[in-house]
């Protein structure tokens, strides 16, 4: 296949950024998408110039480091994958690709494609937890949990943190991830103890990183590369009221 | 030998491997008696660095903080969450007998010491039998949601090469869940101050201080910026060496800098030609690949593996003409349920690895490339129905249609092994602890629990045994012996070491050449695919060992890294990366040939049964299997380096079963 991009490049955090064309050619229609920007790159780096930088690692949709929006649309169009699960056969001779950054106020670009994803990792240790020493756990099955439950916790909490729903919301919210990691947790009877300060720490760390403010367009559900239910922002919405109404009183 | 002992090599050469005295089940237990402890009030004194972030380092990192020390951890991801542990699909076991099928902790431990084809350390083994009860109940406080039963109890399914349901799951997801649960750990203790995390920093070398390991120098991968870091004890926990093939089912980022460098800076290679290549994996499809995919093992519980009977068969296959459901079940061959009864399409992972790859080496194999072979559905999904296999399986054959463009409902998936794990690595004694003292190694990195073969859902288990509960045991007979804080960055070995990093990172990129880093990358690992992967010979090797050092010239002759070294630039990271994989690939080498035995995942075709031994004719085991040679090769090879461009010196630990009888490995 034949392929004509057009790239965001931008060479350090306070440079300007620019999108520049580069023809793609010769590619496999069974190459992933990373693959044939690996072919791209080889070429560039042959001919002296310096190559498309991204994120990447497992190349296998779970660790969430692959993170372009490909035209326009954070990972892909097709539903339930993400940036490194793109095939080329998805894509038709002679196409023209735009590949841009994870666009956020709160993931400021580092270099070209590569976003700085570090205010997720701020807003996990605000709350996102069960504080249990290691050693002092009861045993295993002291606790049975029903499996609707355990589905439901574990559906939310396949969340690969890529920040995908932060790139598509129009204003950067990060309901999406914080309301998964809420769910995940205080649905299971292990995360009931800290379930008010859970929710009150980790969504004042998201407002203090300049994520936006929901506004219920489901973008962010219709990206998700685990296909997270938008039913975890009503979730944390509740859990939050409730948590804020406790908080007040008790004060 | 006494417990807690500091491990030097002793005068006739051999290696002190610190296991404590007493009966095997006891000893565990008798050494967390008797080991030194650090009084809370001077455990903050004391500082750790831990290198890694996955379930080994993060486990580590984390404990180690709740304890009171004062940690720094490092990892080249840009969060501690997606360290590659993140990956694994499968499970990870724990004796806890919850389905009453007649499971122990002997019985957990028999099968790992059988499984490693009797290369591991007893004593080790043992304990991370005992230990996988705690982990369990570890991971699940934490909120780790395994599967459960309609009860509410926890469920468990079988797993490669057990006969026992014991492996606790999540989904196809179990790394991911039990790596969120220890990132979670990590993140609160970085919240509480604990910890300072580095990301997107890697190890460049390891800083020995008066012969023990105080701190390392690192590279910012946005800066550039080169940095020391000192501590009173260091923690590798950086994973396995799977890479070194260029293809594997590791990620992109998976290297061996961090063992390799603590190598030439004196701790030993334990094992390192112990590969472990997974059997179900998706077949390679083209040259511009850059990674394989591994299908989970769990597939194997439901899925039958064959080729057909005849060459010409397969050969239409290939070319289009049949397809695998035209082939009538009477031409077809079900190699493992034929060869391995009892275990059948379950049959340990190098056992049928191997097996596949004779099928496609006799012409039978059927993706087009001819390295494939079946794994078939149609009978289960008779049996139990489609939604029952969509729903143990769903997301794996979601994930297979995504990769291959085939649905596995209606046609068999074809698979075929790949480099999945890698068994040797660092050697360390009972207490985790290098021969470099202060140097501690965790998780992939080290060689000491799964021999020569890991069973399936014991990688998890290991991994989160030495983090959680080794180390924090362990670390302190070391640290006891320490004055906190005696060495720090300005002392001349790490500006020597820092000038050394610097000198290096220059020459690469200076070199200025004309070919790509991946190029030297993909020439390497075809090597030791071909030589030193599923099948080696000593003709193969000896061969390998004379093109490595071509390729190591002419990779610092006419490698090309662009940009600059004081910025971001991956170029310069993987350059770095390959530079190191070239030096590791000579010392695997090295270890495969002196080793003359096939044992595990190690298979010299001039060891292994044939018709004439006596073994064979009682029915025991079959002609090509694995001929190990316990009289001369039990013990550990552990590789001193000798400086560039020079071989290795072989330094051996002798493996002394005390409680196991050593017997031929048979999966009838």
């Amino acid at each position: 296949m034949n392929l004509t991009l057009k790239v965001w490049r931008q060479s350090s955090p306070n440079a300007t950024g620019r999108i520049e064309t580069y023809e793609a050619k010769n590619i496999p229609s069974e190459a992933s998408f990373l693959e044939m920007l690996d072919i791209v790159n080889e070429g560039i780096i042959e001919s002296g110039g310096d190559p498309i930088h991204f994120d990447h690692d497992c190349r296998e949709g779970i660790c969430g480091a692959c993170s372009l929006a490909i035209n326009g649309v954070p990972h892909s169009k097709e539903s339930g994958i993400t940036t490194c699960q793109v095939h080329m056969r998805k894509f038709r001779e002679g196409d023209t690709i735009w590949i841009e950054p994870f666009r956020a106020r709160a993931f400021p670009v580092i270099k070209d494609l590569i976003v700085d994803r570090s205010a997720f990792d701020r807003i996990i240790a605000a709350g996102g937890f069960i504080d249990v020493r290691t050693g002092s756990a009861p045993e295993a099955n002291a606790i049975p949990i029903g499996k609707e439950d355990a589905d439901t916790s574990f559906d939310a909490a396949t969340c690969i943190g890529c920040g995908a729903c932060v790139a598509a919301c129009k204003n950067a919210s990060a309901m999406l991830f914080v309301g998964a990691k809420a769910a995940h947790l205080n649905i299971l009877p292990q995360g009931h103890t800290e379930k008010d300060h859970r929710v009150l720490a980790m969504v004042r760390q998201m407002d203090a990183e300049g994520f936006g403010n929901c506004t219920n367009q489901y973008e962010c559900e219709a990206v998700c590369p685990k296909e997270i239910s938008a039913d975890v922002i009503s979730k944390l919405n509740r859990d939050y009221a409730a948590a804020a109404v406790r908080e007040a009183v008790a004060d | 030998m006494a417990s807690n002992a500091t491990s030097k090599p002793s005068q006739n050469g051999s290696l002190n491997s610190a296991v404590p005295e007493g009966p095997l089940p006891e000893k565990w237990t008798r050494y967390k008696a008797k080991a030194k402890l650090i009084n809370p009030a001077n455990k903050r004194k004391f500082s750790v660095i831990v290198v890694g972030s996955g379930l080994a380092g993060g486990a580590a990192a984390a404990t180690l903080s709740e304890l009171g020390y004062q940690v720094k951890c490092f990892c080249y991801q840009d969060s501690p969450r997606r360290a590659h542990s993140i990956a694994a699909q499968g499970g990870i076991n724990g004796a806890k007998n919850y389905q009453n099928d007649g499971d122990s902790v002997w019985r957990l431990f028999y099968d790992t010491i059988k499984g490693g084809d009797f290369r591991s350390r007893e004593a080790n083994v043992h304990r991370l039998a005992e230990i996988s009860l705690q982990i369990i109940d570890q991971c699940v406080a934490q909120g780790v949601p395994f599967a459960r039963e309609y009860g509410g109890a926890l469920a468990n399914r079988s797993f490669g090469g057990a006969q026992v349901s014991r492996t606790f799951y999540a989904r196809g997801q179990t790394g991911q869940q039990l790596l969120l649960g220890c990132y979670q750990a990590l993140e609160k203790e970085i919240a509480k101050g604990g910890v300072k995390m580095y990301t997107r920093t890697e190890m460049l070398d390891l800083v020995v201080v008066d012969g023990h390991a105080k701190g390392i120098v690192v590279r910012d991968l946005v800066t550039g910026e080169i940095t020391s870091h000192a501590a009173d004890a260091v923690i590798l926990a950086t994973g396995g060496y799977g890479n070194v093939f260029f293809l594997s089912t590791n990620a992109m980022g998976c290297n061996v800098t961090a063992a390799l460098r603590a190598n030439k800076r004196g701790a030993y290679m334990a094992n390192p030609c112990f590969t472990q290549i997974h059997p179900t994996c998706i077949p390679v499809s083209g040259d511009y690949q850059s990674k394989l995919t591994l299908m989970s093992e769990s597939l194997r519980n439901d899925g039958r593996i064959w080729v057909p009977k005849s060459k010409e068969d397969a050969a239409k296959i290939r070319n289009g003409e049949l397809k695998a459901t035209d082939i009538p079940e009477d031409a077809r061959d079900y190699f493992l349920e034929r060869k391995y009864p009892s275990f059948g399409n379950l049959a340990p992972r190098d056992i049928s690895s191997r097996s596949a790859k004779e099928a496609c080496d006799e012409g039978r194999g059927v993706a087009k490339t001819g390295l494939g072979v079946y794994l078939d559905f149609s009978d289960a999904i008779k049996r139990l129905g489609k939604d029952t296999i969509k729903a143990r399986y769903g997301n794996l054959f979601q994930m297979y249609e995504k990769i291959s463009g085939e649905d596995p409902y209606e046609l068999p998936m074809k698979i075929y092994p790949a480099v999945h794990y890698t068994m040797g690595g660092l050697w360390v004694d009972y207490n985790l602890m290098s021969n470099v003292p202060g140097l501690h190694v965790l998780g992939e990195a080290n060689f000491s629990d799964h021999g020569a073969n890991r069973l399936g859902a014991s990688a998890l288990m290991q991994g989160l045994a030495d983090g959680y509960f080794v180390i924090p045991a362990t670390l302190p007979s070391y640290l006891a012996g320490q004055k906190p804080g005696s060495v720090k960055t300005d002392a001349p070995e790490f500006k020597q070491v820092e000038a050394e990093v610097k000198e290096r990172i220059n020459q690469l990129m200076s070199v200025k050449g004309t070919k790509s880093v991946d190029s030297f990358h993909r020439e390497l690992g075809m090597l030791v695919w071909d030589k030193c992967g599923m099948a080696r010979t000593e003709a193969g090797l000896k061969e390998a060992l004379a093109k490595i050092p071509k390729i190591r010239e002419d990779f610092w002759k006419n490698v090309r890294v662009p940009g600059t070294a004081e910025s971001t630039n991956m170029e310069l990271e993987k350059a770095w990366r390959v530079a190191d994989f070239i030096d590791f690939a000579e010392i695997m080498c090295h270890d495969a040939l002196a080793r003359e035995e096939s044992c595990g995942g190690h298979f010299r075709e001039e060891y292994q049964f044939t018709n004439e031994d006596e073994d064979v004719k009682n029915g025991y085991t079959n002609p090509g299997e694995a001929k190990r040679r316990d009289e001369e090769f039990a013990y550990v090879s552990a590789w001193e380096f000798k400086g560039p461009g020079v071989p290795p010196v072989l330094h051996k630990e002798p493996l002394e079963y005390e409680a196991v009888e050593l017997s031929v490995r048979s999966y009838k």
